[in-house]
């Protein structure tokens, strides 16, 4: 079952498109990876996906629904809920707070105790103000903030960026527990070979349009890395 | 001891100061709005009061209460029609809503009420003339321990609010970070709109206080604006205790700048204000910035 459809989005910042013509969809369950360089559009299409960037032209459609005009808190009560890039935790909210502040219209699995098991390195950090934390505990309350929601689809926006490579380990192993709970992920990385490993499949970005997409098994990776740059169009 | 007194009766009127800033910093905190019709709204809530008194006869602390819930909704309504929508246009078109609105609150009270001077000082009781002789150069009265009181336990009650109830860590999400707040679910216009109305409701306390401490009219308003803004600069911005010191610390300025001469009262107050602006936004020297 199609659980999002993406269809011909058009995302602009007044002159400036940075999202030209995307359509994709995903199937419930399915881990997705979008991949692609530095201002490929990335960011803006996951932004608008959740509601937080109206697009100009195109239509994104829900279980079925077009949400295109539903504002972003409203989808989260929908069961979207995004990882924004930079992680945007409340910095003067404690990491109980900040995660206690997300919607919990939506009945499932995460509360805060269900968080802080998946993600141990928290539970001493409960009490403290989120600006204390280091960034790894701050990417991983960001996550939790997304789990409240009890999300169907889950967005997470480089969840990597500028963690220590044992950090990135243990925020991927968490994200192994929830992909594995048959959520539908679809995750932006720069990390090429993580991004094949846990993706089922993947669609590569360049310049605000779809290069390449298609099984994460199926593709060699040359023909990534020539879309991931652009070195040459790929039929 | 006439020092002693001063600073005594500089507590009080600082502590009605600090309620009359508190709706303004609140707005500022949560919203980056500067309410320039927040006097005037003080002034508005002030007649409602007067209103109910003269109709119905009641004390003017019970038809606060009633007046109160006006003034709530008032507020609730005024950001999701007027500022709501001049908060998407930019930093500059609330301030000039505000004022816009200032100008329209004056006219129709003038219209209404006439320039007539009110005062609630004969509906409030006997707590505007009662007051305590501790020494002889020192009385308490109870309207100014009143305020104080109030005062502290608004602040108090505001923070608990904050701090231990949700819907004020939503507040204080929302506040930080509007952007990420809507992705975590949280509707920001709701937000904003029972901010407003608390302000408003707080806004309309510092009307009764003005009402029942002394005279109002319908320009009275900016006045009262010029000390809540100083209040909200001196105690720093959008800080909710700042803000009760700030009052406290313009109010002592005032009333021991008039026992050097009456007419330095105010001026001491804007000498304060002058002093927290340059020491804590020109980094202790006056910098005059030329781009």
């Amino acid at each position: 079952m199609t659980l999002l459809q993406v269809e011909a989005l058009d995302c602009r910042y007044g002159l400036l498109q940075a999202v030209r013509g995307v359509s994709f969809d995903i199937a419930q369950g399915e881990t997705l990876a979008l991949i692609g360089a530095n201002g490929a559009g990335k960011t803006t299409l996951l932004r608008a996906i959740a509601g937080a960037h109206r697009p100009a032209t195109g239509r994104v459609w829900f279980a079925g629904a077009d949400i295109t005009h539903v504002p972003a808190h409203r989808r989260v009560e929908l069961g979207i809920a995004l990882v924004s890039e930079g992680r945007r935790l409340f910095p003067s909210l404690t990491v109980e707070e900040n995660l206690r502040v997300a919607s919990a219209r939506r009945r499932g699995r995460w509360n805060v105790d269900t968080v802080l098991d998946v993600f141990p390195l928290l539970k001493p950090r409960r009490h403290m103000p989120a600006a204390t934390l280091s960034g790894g505990e701050q990417q991983a309350v960001a996550i939790g903030r997304a789990l409240m929601s009890n999300p169907r689809l889950l967005l997470l926006d480089e969840v990597s960026l500028g963690l220590a490579p044992v950090v990135v380990d243990a925020v991927y192993r968490s994200l192994g527990d929830v992909i594995g709970e048959g959520a539908t992920v679809l995750l932006v990385e720069q990390d090429l070979t993580r991004a094949l490993q846990v993706a089922g499949r993947v669609v590569c970005m360049l310049e605000g349009r779809v290069v390449l997409q298609g099984e994460a098994a199926s593709l060699d990776r040359d023909r990534v890395v020539s879309a991931y740059f652009g070195l040459r169009r790929p039929a | 001891m006439t020092v002693t007194n001063a600073v005594l009766q500089g507590v009080f009127l600082g502590a009605f100061y600090a309620v009359l800033a508190c709706g303004l910093s609140i707005m500022f905190g949560v919203m980056r709005i500067i309410n320039l019709a927040h006097g005037d709204v003080a002034v508005l809530g002030a007649y409602i009061v007067y209103v109910i008194v003269e109709r119905t006869g009641v004390p003017a602390f019970v038809a606060f209460a009633v007046a109160l819930p006006v003034m709530v909704l008032l507020g609730y309504v005024l950001q999701l029609t007027v500022l709501e929508r001049s908060l998407k246009s930019g930093i500059l078109t609330p301030l000039l809503a505000t004022f816009g609105l200032s100008i329209v609150i004056q006219n129709l009270l003038q219209l209404v009420f006439s320039p007539d001077v009110r005062s609630l000082g004969g509906s409030a009781g006997s707590v505007t003339t009662a007051s305590w002789q501790v020494t002889s150069g020192l009385s308490v009265s109870a309207l100014g321990l009143l305020v104080l009181v109030v005062a502290v336990l608004l602040f108090a009650a505001l923070q608990l609010f904050l701090s231990k109830t949700r819907a004020g860590w939503i507040m204080r999400a929302t506040a930080e970070d509007a952007d990420a707040a809507e992705l975590a679910g949280i509707d920001s216009r709701s937000v904003y709109a029972r901010a407003t109305a608390i302000a408003v409701g707080i806004a309309a306390l510092g009307g009764l206080f003005l009402g029942i401490r002394s005279v109002f009219d319908p320009v009275s308003g900016p006045t009262q604006l010029i000390f809540a803004f100083e209040t909200v600069v001196i105690g720093g911005m959008g800080s909710l205790w700042g803000t009760l010191l700030g009052g406290i610390a313009l109010g002592v300025a005032q009333t021991v700048g008039a026992q050097i001469h009456p007419q330095f009262a105010v001026m001491a107050g804007h000498l304060l204000f002058l002093a927290v602006l340059i020491v804590r936004f020109g980094g202790g020297r006056l910098v005059l910035r030329t781009a």
